[in-house]
């Protein structure tokens, strides 16, 4: 049984905070196909279309028959461990300072033999689950997850160390006049926050919500404007030493696209929301979240973007609003960049059209705030670094990666 | 086809050190100057070289030629690791016998900067780099903690037979100058070592260093002719990524070509006066016991228990210490056992002789990838006369 | 006669006569008008540090500002209502210069206002008002003291599910003072020369409406003018030179006299 995770202690501040440190980043191009099952939380390895056979670690021709048709598909992840070792001793400094450190080789049932980290509920010979995560520096790497539930199997440290997992960190919901904000401030007050810091803009504004949104437990009422260099950065000077998680929730929809639209000041406002109001909550959050993604069980863990799938692919009807959230994706990116030396992720989160005011006349599928908060939590409980939720958000998902010119055909 | 009329003389040890300030080719070049004084001859009469080295990077073979100033005719990179050694002997003897070369210089040197153990892990290898190193980053002492602890669980070997062919072989190293470790080494104290990566203990693993170990390899008459002594090339073997659906590593590619090796050489285990094995951790050399056919798979706990492993003892094993006490030069930790099988069989021992050595059996291991040892290769010599 | 100004300046200078600053720091906090959402809205004062003895430029400092017409203490040109669209000199650039200096009659109706967002400036008000300080003379500006710049924000703003709340003429009241009283023009401490409800008069938003018909201003966003007489002091309120601008951010300064 895994040690419940403790309470963390005020800091001393004599004490050095440990700087971040990640293991070897460096995979192979083939490898990165890892990467990319690990970011979605899916578990996916080589398979041969040829003879079936599945494959790992990953390789560019099929060791059975020399296929190079070897694509990563989801296969199944039972397996049983069959050895074990402590490593007392790394090379490494990053797993040097984290020794000692549990590995083990599982016997898949689908046929290869994977070393992974094994979770401390996991002995040899145990049957087991292999999870794919992304590890402090962001490259894939696989664990040995007990096959059932364990309790409070969520605080293993070395779990722990490829999650970004809310309880007991510290999280920033930096909009909270909307239905998605108060979502988000339940959700990870739910998920055991210890402090879920909410930002109210242009406070003099009534907003629906706002009695209950401060009833939250745990939850503090911060001023915070995105749009508003000097409001996120004075914030940033009184509480960014204590914000472990970022949630942008601050956005801008409306519809229209770009020809009809009647000048920029729509355009520029939603720019100013979604590009620079994450540039700027960049500029002020981020290099202290980056010397901070190793200071504990409650460092600095995350950042999350709310995003529209319409990043990917513009949908005319809200043309101007899929751009500004294209542009916002690409700063995302560029962060996840500049995070990653720090251990914290950057996790993008990709929906279709919100059970929300702007999106009103559009007909359903349509994502509930309340959902969208659950699934943030859940995927940085699991540590993914990119999440789909929803039908429409999962079906451009996967027409994407087939034909991108009949989506973009079918939405215009 | 056998190696008649072809053999190995002039094995070098250029001296380990455990960090060096210098190049692998600088060791490299030691090495074969030592050679050349060896056999009296001129860099310019070898005219052909096979080199093994971790740490030559961006170099290989082709541009140590130019830096040393060598001509070869005949030239052969060889990445083998532990089976850098039985591989070399073996392109060497069919080049020389194909008339290819006259004279071929075997080479393996590399050397160890504080820290350049670490970057070789780092880069070892492309399965290593995305498959093992993030795991913990235990290097090559997690990949065998892990095929030890299977080996123990199938076989029921202890820790105490694995820390008896350490203690025999500390014993052996005593009498090795150059040997890292020549404290002597009690089981007491090879038990409480600190642990490592379980369940291997500090003294299962081996001490990189630098160093560089070489041989020649030619025609009887060559050899004859220069003087030198000699011995003769019975039999070899060389295998890669053998059973590949073993789960976890129990045997070796030894296994595949045992039969081979001896009906070969002509001579059977029985005759065997000595064996060096490739020791990188005790387990393999277990595994070398039971895989070349000196006990049956799963006996190797038994074999051990039955044997003491000195020069002087019941089975003269690993007779300069191995790597395990005089340290793992890169590649040439493949060369440590051929050269001194060669230094025993023509009565030159650096340390203590074995007696009576006629037949010598030495085996390489190298090349863990992934998950297992990749390359596995061995020889039988024979005393000249 | 250029004697006289040099005097008049001197006085500045010595005291005799004061100057009051009517205006509000241009502060990212400081709330805008707010329309419906699906509306164009006035951009919020913005600020971003250009250079400040940094890398971007070793020794100066400056910022870049954004911000709209409308934004902070403000100066409403007539062109910035449909009813003044076809006005001669109707935006901020064309205006007569001499418009920006004017004379103020300051109706203090902050009692009236005090816990009563929804107090209504009517004729019979300013009646009694004149019947106390005097008639408003033509071309004056009329400044509706309220104290409402004293408010905290939220109830400055007084923004409820039904809108605003704050205090403004009637549609009678503005009429007049611009049809009986020839007035220059109005200002008020809230965000809107407007009543907080005037999208409910008939017509809406009549101070707006009556007084760029006639090309008259407004000047919204004042504070101070409790330090202001009833009658006597004179505004200067010079809008910036915005090409077709319909208002403009600006510095509105009163002048009083000193009582001896």
């Amino acid at each position: 049984m895994t040690r419940p995770l403790d309470p963390p202690k005020r800091k001393d501040p004599l004490k050095k905070t440990r700087q971040p440190l990640y293991p070897q980043p460096v995979r192979s191009r083939t490898a990165q196909g890892l990467t990319a099952a690990a970011a979605l939380g899916r578990f996916e390895l080589q398979k041969c279309l040829d003879c079936n056979a599945v494959i790992y670690p990953p390789r560019d021709a099929c060791p059975k028959c020399l296929s190079a048709r070897v694509p990563f598909v989801p296969v199944h992840n039972g397996g049983q461990v069959l050895a074990e070792t402590t490593i007392h001793t790394s090379t490494d400094p990053y797993f040097r300072e984290r020794t000692p450190w549990r590995a083990g080789l599982t016997k898949l049932d689908v046929g290869p033999v994977v070393l992974s980290h094994l979770h401390g509920d996991v002995r040899e010979g145990a049957r087991v689950r292999l999870d794919l995560k992304l590890d402090k520096g962001g490259a894939p790497v696989m664990i040995a997850l007990p096959d059932q539930e364990t309790p409070h199997m969520a605080d293993d440290p070395q779990l722990r160390e490829m999650t970004c997992d809310p309880k007991f960190r510290r999280a920033l919901i930096t909009d909270g006049r909307g239905a998605v904000g108060q979502a988000m401030a339940k959700a990870f007050s739910e998920a055991g926050s210890t402090i879920v810091f909410v930002g109210i803009a242009d406070p003099w504004k009534p907003f629906p919500g706002q009695d209950a949104l401060g009833k939250i437990p745990r939850v503090e009422i911060v001023a915070l404007d995105v749009t508003d260099s000097e409001s996120v950065s004075e914030q940033a000077e009184q509480i960014g030493g204590r914000v472990d998680i970022i949630v942008n929730t601050a956005d801008y929809v409306r519809p229209g696209g770009i020809m009809q639209r009647h000048g920029l000041t729509v355009a520029r406002e939603e720019m100013d929301v979604r590009y620079f109001g994450l540039m700027r909550l960049a500029q002020a959050f981020g290099p202290g979240m980056r010397a901070r993604g190793a200071d504990g069980a409650n460092s600095a863990a995350a950042f999350v973007n709310l995003l529209s799938v319409h990043a990917l692919m513009n949908w005319p009807q809200y043309g101007g609003y899929s751009a500004a959230e294209a542009a916002a994706l690409s700063a995302a990116q560029c962060l996840r960049a500049e995070l990653r030396p720090g251990g914290v992720k950057v996790l993008n989160v990709f929906f279709g059209p919100l059970e929300t005011e702007w999106f009103q006349t559009v007909p359903p599928p349509k994502v509930a705030p309340a959902a969208l908060a659950r699934a943030v939590v859940q995927a940085l409980q699991r540590g993914q670094e990119e999440l789909f939720i929803g039908d429409v958000a999962q079906d451009i998902c996967a027409r994407l990666a087939v034909n991108p010119k009949a989506i973009e055909r079918e939405l215009g | 086809m056998a190696y008649d009329g072809i053999v190995a003389c002039a094995p070098v040890t250029v001296p380990y050190r455990r960090f060096s300030i210098n190049t692998a080719h600088w060791w490299i070049g030691r090495a074969l100057h030592d050679l050349t004084h060896a056999a009296g001859v001129s860099p310019a009469d070898i005219d052909g070289l096979i080199l093994s080295s971790f740490t030559l990077a961006p170099d290989t073979a082709v541009g140590v030629t130019q830096h040393l100033g060598l001509t070869p005719r005949w030239l052969d990179h060889a990445p083998f690791g532990g089976a850098s050694g039985i591989v070399g002997l073996r392109r060497a003897a069919r080049a020389v016998q194909s008339g290819d070369a006259q004279l071929v210089a075997c080479v393996a040197g590399d050397t160890n900067h504080v820290d350049s153990f670490r970057k070789t892990l780092t880069t070892f290898s492309r399965f290593a780099q995305d498959a093992v190193y993030p795991y913990g980053s235990g290097g090559a002492n997690a990949s065998f903690a892990l095929i030890t602890k299977n080996y123990m669980n199938l076989y029921g070997a202890t820790r105490e037979d694995f820390g008896k062919l350490c203690v025999a072989q500390r014993d052996n190293a005593r009498a090795i100058p150059f040997a890292m470790m020549k404290k002597p080494l009690t089981l007491d104290e090879y038990m409480s070592a600190r642990p490592i990566s379980d369940p291997l203990h500090l003294f299962d693993c081996v001490m990189p260093c630098a160093g560089a170990e070489a041989f020649l390899v030619c025609s009887e008459n060559v050899a004859r002719s220069l003087n030198v002594p000699f011995v003769r090339i019975l039999a070899t073997i060389e295998r890669h990524n053998a059973f590949p659906d073993d789960p976890i590593q129990y045997r070796g590619g030894w296994a595949m070509d045992v039969d081979e090796l001896w009906q070969m050489a002509g001579v059977t285990t029985s005759d065997v006066g000595l064996l060096e094995t490739y020791d990188d951790y005790p387990v393999i050399v277990a595994m070398q016991f039971e895989d070349l056919g000196f006990c049956g798979k799963g006996e190797g706990p038994d074999f051990i228990r039955g044997h003491s492993f000195t020069v002087d003892g019941s089975f003269p094993h690993n007779t300069s210490g191995g790597q395990l006490s005089t340290g793992q030069a890169g590649a040439a930790g493949g060369y440590l056992g051929l050269t001194e099988a060669m230094r025993q069989l023509t009565g030159r021992p650096i340390g203590h002789a074995v007696k009576d050595a006629k037949i010598a059996a030495v085996s390489g291991f190298g090349m863990i990838n992934y998950d297992r040892g990749l390359s596995s290769g061995a020889a039988v010599l024979a005393r000249a006369s | 006669m250029a004697a006289d100004l040099v005097a008049f300046a001197r006085a500045v200078t010595q005291g005799a006569i004061r100057v009051i600053d009517l205006t509000q720091t241009l502060s990212q906090e400081f709330p805008t008008i707010v329309l419906p959402p699906e509306f164009g809205q006035c951009a919020p004062f913005r600020i971003e540090e250009v250079s400040r003895y940094d890398e971007r430029g070793p020794a100066w400092y400056w910022n870049n500002i954004t911000l709209g017409e409308h934004t902070g203490t403000h100066f409403d040109a007539p062109v910035h209502w449909i009813s003044g669209k076809d006005l001669p000199n109707n935006a901020v650039d064309t205006i007569e210069p001499r418009n920006f200096v004017a004379p103020a009659s300051v109706i203090d109706c902050s009692r009236e206002c005090a816990g009563n967002p929804d107090f209504e400036l009517t004729v019979p008000f300013v009646e009694a008002w004149e019947a106390k300080h005097g008639r408003i003379a033509p071309g004056d500006w009329v400044l509706l003291r309220t104290d409402w710049s004293k408010l905290p924000y939220p109830q400055y703003a007084g923004m409820r599910d039904d809108g605003a709340h704050t205090p403004g003429p009637t549609p009678g009241a503005v009429k007049w003072l611009v049809e009986q009283r020839d007035v220059h023009g109005f200002g008020t401490e809230t965000i809107g020369t407007d009543y907080g409800q005037a999208q409910h008069f008939n017509p809406p938003y009549p101070a707006h409406f009556y007084m760029h018909g006639k090309g008259r201003f407004g000047l919204q966003c004042l504070t101070n003018l409790d330090k202001l007489p009833p009658k006597g002091a004179v505004i200067v309120a010079a809008p910036l030179k915005i090409k077709n601008g319909s208002g403009s951010p600006l510095r509105v300064l009163a002048l009083i006299e000193e009582a001896a």
